[in-house]
């Protein structure tokens, strides 16, 4: 128990210099790129930032996907002029609802129908579900896998697009992670009002350009119904006032390879400059060419940003968006389009934003805990232990250097209640020492020789250690896994901290000790 | 100081009869549980955002803060604050809003606010602003209860594979007892119950699961070694062995937590009290309580193998 190899001792010795080496880039600066410099990150509640959870809206992407197939439906059934009552997509259900206004046609549906089933992915099943009944009602329902599927896509491309758009803005260091099934977390250090970022996040940015549809403008601000094909919709500028657009999309947002903001040379008023690429720019040559003099509506997120009227084919696959821009948000339009659409809506569920001012603060708390508390407990173990209370003392400062060595190496974040949790963790590494150092003395006043009491002491010991150590283990490793945020944070100061503790006090309190009474073989212990 | 301890908490060797405060220890307790289990319920926790929803801002405004412009300003923006009080430093101030119907609404009051000031106060700095909307704060409480109950079943099975049911059960009953008692306190205090709340209940939760477990492991370390004490003379001695550990650890853990209650500032001080109180119930509740249930639930069960065996004198 007491005899330590010269391996063991070096392993013993090397794995502590090892934690002081892999503290060293927490108070440096990295001296190189190629440099593997991993560092603890401070928790935006300590260097200030910005903490948004933002939402995928999963029914939108239900609802959109249902509208494309409401489409698909039509186009299946116009060339077997197959005519049907009602066509409506029922996002509750997921499912599309046709009921045939000819029921003897409904094998012929059936067939036109068929080909729009597709299989997903790798698994191969069919991506939706075609029913019929006999008098003529037939309802097309969504796969939970597709839609599965369908949903992990939209989270995915979501985080994409809104890596992109924050990017553009310039903030530093952004981390953007999915959260659970439809969550995305973004975290924005150094911003602590993040108006700006919330509105660029807060804009799905799909942008159409559809035909004016001229017969209907004159009804468009009446209340009545649009006719088939047509949608009224409000202009960006000025909300009351709508006008008809066919529904058709001609070209879609999708299609841009870049914008920039810019101002026009003839009037100076401010304008978004865009590029399509080569399909976009094919169609939109090809739609510019065939309404010459007809009005043309560029639409985003459901508003009609203008509607110019088309003079000459635009066949270079460039164009240019007015309409009222300020210099902001012409550039903002700009970003938005550079960085593309989102499959669906987001929106901001949590936001935690913390300033410099107040990091500080929390910093500077957070350091005076710590040294005070580090101070007490350093202060009572030598006190009520002398010696062995010492021993104790080295391994708690190890600890402490283990404890950051093991948290750069994770790159672990350091928060407000992570630092309570590593002074928690400081009064508690030292229990394992006492428990050692109780022990010894227990043995000793039993009878036992210097040498048999520190055997059997620290044998006994370990077992009560491991036992108290697993428990509290268990508990925060829960915390870990159901917490969030700051909270986090303390549980991995406490988990790590309880790893270190078992260490600190299983090998190097007994490597001391045992070094110790080699060098001086007292008659007594001074527990 | 650098070779010899200079004191003792307790004198070696002693003898005390712990168990014969059982049925006080007992009924203290189950009177203190059942007090905070009422003041649960009335006056209720005072819940953080994080649980109800809403939102908090703390602001510092250039020079002494004026409450009633404050409120005057948010009341002729319509904003309907839930309370304008102070943080801390004259200049600081804590607003509060309550849960708003849509994710989106409390977004739009979080601007209100901001312009509301910039506009009443010029050169208002808003240092911090948390706004949880009310599905996320519903999850977050949830998932607190799920840490907090399958920590309590992984302690259980933990204790019962190690030890005996009669530990697992002993330990698990006073940790709940521990746990209504810390909620009694954060409801008698008023301190904010939010998601580090639940962080300190976990915490002390281990805590006393730790202290327990040292109590437990001399327990079942005598009851092999004196194989005739009767069981209560067995704890009592258990207890007494493992006395200057028990102070010891918990002096330690109050010390580390005392300047966190001092000097950690608004946001932790809240949890370093829960702390100190969890120390103090943890501890006790070590020597009173969960040593009493094992006596009652262990009293024929754990010696029923050992009945003739002659008595062995420690090694």
């Amino acid at each position: 128990m007491m005899y330590f190899s010269r391996l063991k001792t070096m392993l013993i010795l090397g794995a502590c210099l090892l934690g002081a080496i892999l503290c060293i880039p927490n108070l440096l600066p990295a001296p190189a790129a190629w440099v593997p410099w991993r560092t603890v990150h401070l928790g935006l509640d300590l260097r200030g930032g910005s903490y948004l959870l933002l939402e995928v809206d999963m029914k939108a992407v239900v609802k959109e996907r249902l509208d494309n197939l409401v489409d698909a439906v039509r186009q299946a059934l116009r060339p077997g002029s197959i005519f049907y009552q009602t066509l409506d997509a029922q996002p509750d259900q997921n499912r599309v609802l046709l009921r045939l206004r000819d029921a003897t046609k409904l094998d012929a549906a059936l067939a036109a129908l068929k080909p729009l089933i597709s299989t997903e992915g790798l698994t191969g099943t069919p991506d939706m579900d075609i029913a019929s009944t006999p008098d003529g009602t037939i309802t097309l329902t969504l796969s939970p896998v597709a839609l599965n599927a369908r949903a992990i896509g939209a989270v995915q491309q979501s985080i994409e697009i809104v890596r992109r758009r924050i990017d553009e803005t310039g903030v530093v260091d952004p981390q953007i992670t999915q959260q659970g099934n439809n969550r995305i977390v973004v975290q924005l250090p150094g911003i602590d009002d993040p108006d700006r970022i919330k509105q660029l996040l807060g804009k799905t940015a799909h942008m159409t350009f559809q035909l004016v549809d001229e017969a209907a403008i004159p009804n468009a601000n009446s209340g009545t119904p649009p006719p088939p094909g047509v949608d009224y919709l409000p202009m960006q500028d000025n909300p009351n006032q709508k006008i008809a657009v066919r529904k058709r999309i001609d070209v879609d947002g999708g299609d841009l390879t870049d914008a920039r903001a810019g101002t026009n040379g003839q009037t100076g008023e401010w304008v978004v400059n865009f590029t399509f690429n080569s399909i976009g720019g094919r169609r939109f040559a090809d739609i510019t060419q065939a309404n010459v003099n007809h009005r043309f509506a560029i639409v985003l997120d459901g508003k009609v940003i203008s509607a110019p009227v088309i003079r000459e084919p635009i066949t270079g696959g460039r164009g240019q968006i007015s309409g009222n821009f300020t210099a902001a948000s012409a550039n903002d339009l700009a970003v938005l389009l550079r960085a593309g659409a989102l499959p669906a809506p987001l929106t901001v569920v949590e936001e935690r934003s913390v300033g410099p001012e107040l990091g500080a603060d929390s910093i500077r708390a957070g350091a005076i805990s710590l040294g005070v508390g580090f101070a007490l407990v350093i202060a009572f173990m030598a006190f009520f232990y002398g010696l062995f209370g010492w021993f104790a003392n080295i391994c708690l400062v190890v600890n402490l250097v283990l404890m950051l060595a093991i948290m750069s190496l994770l790159q672990a974040t350091l928060t407000l209640p992570g630092m309570a949790g590593i002074l928690l963790t400081l009064g508690m590494a030292v229990d394992a020492n006492i428990l050692i150092n109780e022990r010894i003395r227990e043995e000793q006043r039993n009878g036992r020789p210097p040498l048999s009491a520190l055997e059997h002491g620290f044998q006994r010991a370990y077992s009560t250690i491991f036992d108290s150590n697993a428990t509290a283990f268990l508990a925060h490793v829960m915390l870990f896994v159901f917490g969030s945020g700051p909270v986090r944070g303390f549980a991995v100061t406490i988990t790590v901290g309880i790893a270190t503790s078992l260490f600190t006090a299983w090998m190097l309190t007994r490597l001391l000790v045992s070094r110790w009474y080699i060098a001086t073989r007292p008659q007594l212990l001074p527990v | 100081m650098f070779i010899r301890p200079r004191l003792r908490l307790v004198p070696d060797n002693t003898r005390i009869h712990f168990m014969r405060g059982r049925f006080m220890g007992l009924l203290v307790s189950a009177i203190l549980s059942t007090a905070s289990v009422v003041l649960f319920f009335y006056p209720g926790l005072n819940l953080g955002i994080d649980f109800s929803g809403g939102i908090v801002m703390e602001v510092r405004t250039p020079g002494p803060a004026d409450f009633a412009q404050i409120r005057t300003a948010l009341a002729s923006e319509h904003i309907p604050e839930q309370g304008v009080q102070r943080f801390g430093d004259p200049a600081e101030v804590l607003i509060r809003l309550g849960s708003q119907p849509t994710e989106a609404a409390t977004q739009v009051a979080v601007t209100r606010v901001r312009e509301a000031l910039e506009k009443a106060v010029p050169g208002t700095k808003v240092l911090r602003t948390d706004a949880v909307g009310a599905s996320v704060s519903a999850e977050l409480f949830r998932n607190g209860l799920l840490a907090l109950g399958i920590s309590l079943v992984m302690i259980l099975v933990y204790i019962w594979f190690r030890f005996e049911w009669q530990f697992a059960v002993g330990a698990v009953v006073t940790l709940i007892l521990d746990v209504t008692k810390a909620i009694g306190f954060l409801a008698l205090t008023r301190i904010e119950f939010d998601l580090v709340m639940v962080a300190a209940i976990l915490t002390v939760l281990g805590y006393s699961t730790n202290d327990k477990v040292v109590v437990y492991d001399r327990v079942r370390e005598n009851l092999r070694k004196y194989k005739s004490m009767p069981l209560r003379d067995l704890i009592d001695l258990s207890i007494n062995e493992t006395l200057n550990r028990t102070l010891g650890t918990s002096m330690t853990v109050f010390l580390a937590s005392l300047p966190l209650a001092l000097f950690g500032g608004q946001s932790i001080s809240g949890f370093a009290w829960v702390m100190l109180f969890g120390i103090v119930v943890g501890t006790s509740s070590s020597i009173f309580i969960a040593a009493p249930i094992l006596l009652f639930l262990g009293e024929h069960r754990l010696r029923r193998e050992s009945k003739e065996a002659k008595p062995v004198a420690p090694s």
